[in-house]
């Protein structure tokens, strides 16, 4: 059904798409990031598709390829019941200058979500009308869901208590609960007790 | 269960049928008076708040122990429950709260996450309310079963009757591993050696 979609968005954007694969009734267009407002736009307009409804839109990180990010929306016809996702390849190794289109204008439910994906992946959202930060505070620096954020960096806005060993405070022992900060967890199958734990 | 113990200074003296009278220490009668009448300013952000109004509501009744009464006010409660995860965005907000507070003030961290952070080992989650406010009583549990909190509550009185300003941590009434008759261990292999169909 939305291989129709598909065909159609080749059909009338031969230069801007770059791949495209269907698996499992799951249909993906890659684009060219210039074209994605525009692809976006036909599939909204065009009655054919008629996707009225924009399910999600978030990136993924790849830290090895070039054009880092990949943007990713999902599109739905509330009307035909059909539906197609969009990626587009943006931002050079260091992703500064991660940027696409906005869709605010097109679908008013992007401008939540383009906004965590700015906080979460620091991709820019050119146009958007008010890109703050949606899930973390405004003095968190980097963008968390990037694979170079380390893991155990916490930007805490209330200084922690001055406290000898405040990793592990009173009634807990140094091996109870979870440690601050990633630490190798003790298999604590070599300890007895839940000794079958191995053999399954 | 915590350490419960009951220490008294109170004597009932009688030097005539009928005409007796009791004498006891100012603390010890002002710690009587304060652990059943615990107002509870509950800070709930998290799915534990679930176990929570299973604690207050009818069955488990948090109201036989006198602590019955939410304020939604700091300024009104002494006793904080912060119940669920709380994030390095709502870090400055509980410690305002806690602030606002009069004293004497108890703090009860229910449940894993409010604890110790859980497995909440990331960027965005405080790993434990003690790294911002001090804390009275932890309860552990994910959620924490309603007999754990009431277990919890015992012991803050205790506590306050004994004027024990040390933190304690709620134990389980039995060790699900060391305990035979619970049968973690027993359980597994059963399963393990269940033929398959």
């Amino acid at each position: 059904m939305s291989k129709a979609i598909v065909l159609a968005i080749k059909a009338q954007f031969p230069q801007a798409v770059l791949e495209t694969h269907s698996q499992y009734g799951d249909d993906t267009v890659v684009l060219d990031s210039k074209a994605w407002k525009a692809v976006a736009r036909f599939l909204r307009d065009n009655p054919q598709s008629d996707m009225n409804m924009l399910v999600d839109l978030t990136a993924v990180d790849f830290p090895d390829r070039e054009p880092r990010f990949e943007v990713v929306a999902h599109f739905y016809s509330l009307n035909k019941g059909h539906r197609v996702r969009l990626k587009a390849r943006v931002g050079d190794s260091d992703g500064d200058d991660a940027a696409i289109e906005t869709l605010t204008d097109l679908w008013a439910s992007a401008n939540w979500l383009e906004r965590e994906c700015w906080d979460m992946f620091g991709v820019k959202f050119l146009g958007h009308p008010d890109l703050r930060r949606i899930l973390m505070y405004p003095e968190f620096e980097g963008h968390p869901l990037r694979k170079d954020y380390p893991a155990d960096r916490i930007q805490p806005l209330v200084p922690y208590r001055e406290i000898d060993n405040i990793e592990k405070l009173a009634p807990f022992g140094p091996d109870e609960g979870m440690s601050f900060g990633r630490q190798t967890h003790i298999d604590r199958a070599d300890e007895g007790g839940i000794e079958d734990r191995r053999e399954r | 269960m915590g350490e419960l113990t009951a220490p008294t200074s109170t004597r009932i003296i009688e030097p005539n049928e009928g005409q007796g009278f009791a004498t006891t220490r100012l603390e010890p009668l002002l710690a009587w008076a304060q652990k059943y009448s615990l107002f509870m300013y509950p800070f709930v952000t998290a799915c534990c708040g679930m176990e929570f109004m299973a604690v207050t509501s009818p069955r488990y009744d948090l109201g036989r122990f006198g602590a019955e009464a939410p304020r939604f006010s700091p300024r009104q409660s002494d006793l904080l429950w912060v119940v669920g995860t709380i994030v390095q965005r709502q870090a400055p907000i509980l410690k305002r709260i806690y602030e606002q507070m009069a004293e004497p003030k108890w703090v009860m961290a229910f449940g894993t996450c409010a604890s110790c952070g859980g497995f909440y080992d990331n960027y965005a989650c405080v790993a434990g309310i003690d790294k911002i406010i001090p804390c009275d009583v932890y309860i552990p549990g994910c959620p924490p079963r309603p007999e754990a909190v009431l277990d919890g509550l015992l012991l803050l009185q205790d506590k306050i009757q004994r004027g024990d300003k040390r933190p304690g941590v709620v134990k389980p009434r039995t060790d699900p591993v060391a305990d035979p008759k619970m049968g973690v261990v027993e359980l597994r292999r059963s399963r393990n050696s269940r033929p398959i169909v």
